[in-house]
């Protein structure tokens, strides 16, 4: 059963301030390792700022803070000791828009390599063509690798940014914040495609917008509301037969 | 009597729109008049050859090699000054007192006029560290002048940069100075470069302050510790002493045509990079 | 504390942002230094209100190059700054966009044109038509009024012409809905909303005109006496460091440096005035 294995994210009483106010309101929660757990939840419920918080990308933004405790296979990432960069490298993220940086493909996908030290041009070359694939981009780019990572239609740029991602050596869990909410179906069927498969490796996170998202591609799923997580559990459960009311009313599509 | 609004209003459009059309035919008769007067003295001989008789006759090649030393020993030292400052200010802190102390005193410093850098540049380099007048006085005094410009415009294209990417880069396990190296700078290079060309420009055209620290010595310069004499200090000594109006006028109009290249080329830069942006 | 890159990078840079702050403090304590013990021993009073300047007789009054300093900021403050505003409300509110675009750049161009130029033609120009016209030497008054007029002009029109063109849409429109003409919607209304930037130009221009150093040696004829008359010619401030820095020894020198402790005050405190009217109209939006 899913719960067998020990958890790879253990998540305990996080609060998340911004200033006065309170955008995450005690959240715990055990992420359990391979599977895809789906986050869904009106907007305004504090979902991004959950996700930003298990990379740490929150101490970019002034007078934020958390509290309570976040365990990477059992360690604090919170704790002062703790290496912010290097926990980066193993919990890589997916922003809501593409973004793409302004270099050639083949350099947006060594970006993280590089940053570790990798050098060697035939490493480096294999790293970008098993990143491209495994994104389902590969097809699309092979013969442009350097060609400006800007130029890319958005779904394709979405795709290089997921293969940007999947290059760091020592990624372990896979953030996604919306990733899909910009693109065109095509784009958004081969991005859930991936996951699946990336799940066998990877622990991943999905935060949508768009439950239906959630129920085609998530293991298990958490309903948040307003900086609570409400309820959570398998995703077949959370979508057919919630134990909240306000659970049923959302993913029955009667408000947010 | 009352005057109809529209008769005012055709007054007024006629009065604004002469003085803009005497505003700017001001300004091109400065430049054609002085190129007409001069184009004709300038030979590649002029270019290429030292001066004779204190500038009587011959060229004004120790002034072009002054004139072009000067302003980039100036900018060697500005720009990591100026452009660390804009990165410190804009990636390294938030807004506060003192991030405003820096700007207002970065402001303050640009008010200053040149004949006070011209005073401290001497009493500092020239008489106070034993420097004597030379390249290197001359362009430590000009890198301060020219520092608040490079701080400007740097700051303003490191702020152009979107957050987004910074986020990115730091979401791939970038630290701050990664990201500054690898995202921020090269894509705030056209903005930071059209700094370097202004403070390039206002260095090439400037006379007070490089007189009273450079000297004017009117052989070509050999090392750092020698005195230097740009073009704007020969034209001035040139015109002021009545040495010769004729090689005046053609310094004067290398002079200009030197300065209007530095500025085109900024002002090409900062299109562009405004073009990217607007993208 | 880690030492690692990532701090070395941050205290290095910490460090050098401090270079500018540096540089003025160091500026003004060395400028003081020099002057503000010959100001002790001269006396205020005398320093600023005598007329008589002979350092060789040991006389310091620099009353008649504080006077000129003023006339001649004044003169060019007439000349520039009319023609500036027009231009800029022309160009904001009359002109085709086209010109804008064209003129602008054209201007902040020529303000890259160095001043001994102006300078110059100043002697070579304009000296000799005011002597032959208005009479006097031509190197006056006048002739630098006319001069440093025309230098601050890009300043004056390009910083105007952001103020006006950071006029919301709407307070024009607002007008124009009124049946107010254009032209009575530029006065009333544009004008008014761009004031603070307008000012700050102006005053900027002021510390240029002010702190003008060579265009003016070679202009304003560098005799020092209280002028009467636009004709006369002066030694403003600057130029009296300028002239007598070469040449200069022990007491002559420091009254130099304590000239150019007047003009340093001057200046900041003109600076302050314009970048507080800046940013206190960038806090109201």
């Amino acid at each position: 059963m899913i719960q067998a294995s020990p958890a790879k994210i253990t998540i305990r009483a996080l609060r998340v301030f911004h200033g006065q106010e309170e955008s995450l309101r005690g959240i715990s929660l055990d992420i359990p390792a391979n599977q895809v757990l789906g986050i869904i939840g009106p907007s305004g419920a504090g979902k991004t700022t959950f996700l930003r918080a298990l990379n740490r990308l929150n101490d970019l933004v002034p007078d934020m803070h958390a509290e309570g405790q976040i365990l990477l296979d059992g360690k604090d990432i919170y704790h002062p000791a703790c290496d912010v960069v290097a926990l980066r490298k193993r919990v890589g993220m997916l922003f809501a828009l593409p973004v793409a940086l302004p270099m050639s493909i083949y350099e947006n996908v060594v970006y993280g390599p590089r940053l570790s030290g990798v050098r060697k041009k035939t490493h480096l070359d294999e790293v970008v063509e098993r990143s491209l694939k495994a994104a389902f981009l590969w097809d699309e780019v092979k013969d442009r690798l350097r060609m400006s990572g800007l130029r890319l239609s958005g779904g394709q740029q979405q795709r290089l940014c997921l293969a940007r991602v999947l290059a760091m050596e020592e990624l372990e869990v896979i953030l996604l914040d919306e990733p899909c909410s910009g693109l065109d179906p095509i784009s958004t069927s081969k991005i859930e495609d991936a996951l699946t498969i990336l799940k066998e490796r990877y622990t991943i996170i999905l935060v949508t917008n768009n439950t239906k998202q959630a129920a085609r591609v998530a293991d298990e799923t958490a309903f948040f509301l307003m900086g609570d997580m409400v309820e959570y559990g398998l995703t077949e459960k959370i979508f057919t037969v919630p134990d909240d009311k306000r659970t049923n009313d959302y993913v029955t599509g009667r408000f947010g | 009597m009352r005057i109809s609004p529209k008769i005012t209003q055709a007054l007024a459009v006629l009065l604004l729109g002469s003085a803009t059309f005497f505003t700017v035919m001001v300004l091109v008769f400065v430049i054609v008049f002085v190129l007409g007067k001069g184009l004709p003295g300038v030979t590649w001989e002029f270019l290429s050859t030292n001066p004779r008789d204190m500038g009587r006759a011959g060229g004004i090649l120790p002034t072009l090699v002054g004139t072009i030393l000067l302003p980039l020993l100036a900018i060697a030292i500005a720009l990591p000054l100026g452009v660390g400052t804009s990165v410190y200010l804009t990636e390294y802190t938030r807004e506060t007192r003192m991030t405003r102390a820096l700007r207002f005193g970065t402001d303050c410093l640009a008010g200053i006029p040149s004949i006070i850098f011209g005073l401290f540049g001497f009493i500092f380099f020239v008489v106070g560290l034993n420097m004597g007048w030379c390249l290197l006085s001359g362009g430590l005094t000009l890198a301060i002048m020219i520092l608040p410009t490079i701080i400007r415009t740097s700051e303003e294209a490191i702020r152009a940069v979107p957050n987004s990417w910074r986020e990115v880069s730091f979401s791939l396990g970038a630290t701050r100075w990664e990201t500054v190296l690898k995202v921020v700078l090269p894509n705030a290079l056209p903005g930071i470069v059209t700094g370097v060309m202004l403070g390039i420009g206002r260095s090439i055209g400037e006379t007070a302050a490089v007189i009273f620290t450079a000297g004017s010595a009117l052989r070509m310069p050999i090392s750092a510790f020698d005195s230097v004499r740009t073009m704007s200090v020969h034209f001035y000594i040139l015109a002021r002493e009545g040495i010769s109006t004729e090689k005046a006028y053609a310094t004067a109009a290398v002079l200009i045509i030197s300065v209007l290249m530095v500025n085109l080329i900024a002002y090409g830069m900062m299109h562009r990079f405004i073009a990217r942006r607007a993208r | 504390m880690k030492f690692n890159g990532e701090n070395i990078a941050k205290y290095a840079l910490m460090t050098v942002a401090f270079s500018a702050v540096a540089s003025l403090l160091l500026i003004a304590v060395f400028i003081f230094k020099e002057g503000l013990p010959f100001m002790m021993k001269v006396g205020l009073k005398d320093f600023l209100f005598a007329s008589d300047w002979d350092p060789l007789a040991g006389k310091f009054g620099i009353y008649p190059m504080i006077v000129a300093s003023l006339w001649v900021t004044f003169g060019a403050m007439l000349i520039g700054a009319p023609l500036g505003i027009a231009g800029a409300i022309f160009l904001n509110e009359f002109a085709p966009p086209m010109m804008m675009k064209i003129i602008k750049p054209t201007i902040e161009l020529l303000a890259g044109i160095p001043s001994v130029v102006f300078g110059f033609l100043g002697v070579m120009v304009l000296a000799p038509w005011i002597r032959a016209t208005l009479g006097g030497p031509g190197l006056s008054v006048l002739a630098a009024s006319i001069i440093l007029g025309i230098m601050v002009l890009p300043t004056v029109l390009s910083i105007s012409i952001d103020a006006i063109a950071s006029v919301p849409n709407s307070y024009r429109e607002g007008a124009l809905a009124l049946g107010a003409t254009r032209w009575q919607s530029v006065y009333m209304v544009t004008i008014k909303a761009a004031r603070s930037g307008i000012i700050a130009s102006i005053i900027l221009a002021m510390g240029r005109a002010l702190g003008e150093t060579m265009a003016v040696i070679m202009v304003a004829g560098n005799t020092v006496k209280v002028p009467h008359a636009v004709t006369d010619p002066v030694r403003t401030l600057t130029a009296n460091i300028a002239l007598e820095m070469a040449n200069a020894t022990g007491m002559a020198r420091e009254a130099l440096f304590a000239t150019g402790i007047v003009l340093f005050m001057v200046i900041m405190v003109l600076n302050g005035i314009a970048l507080s009217a800046i940013k206190g109209k960038a806090r109201k939006k």
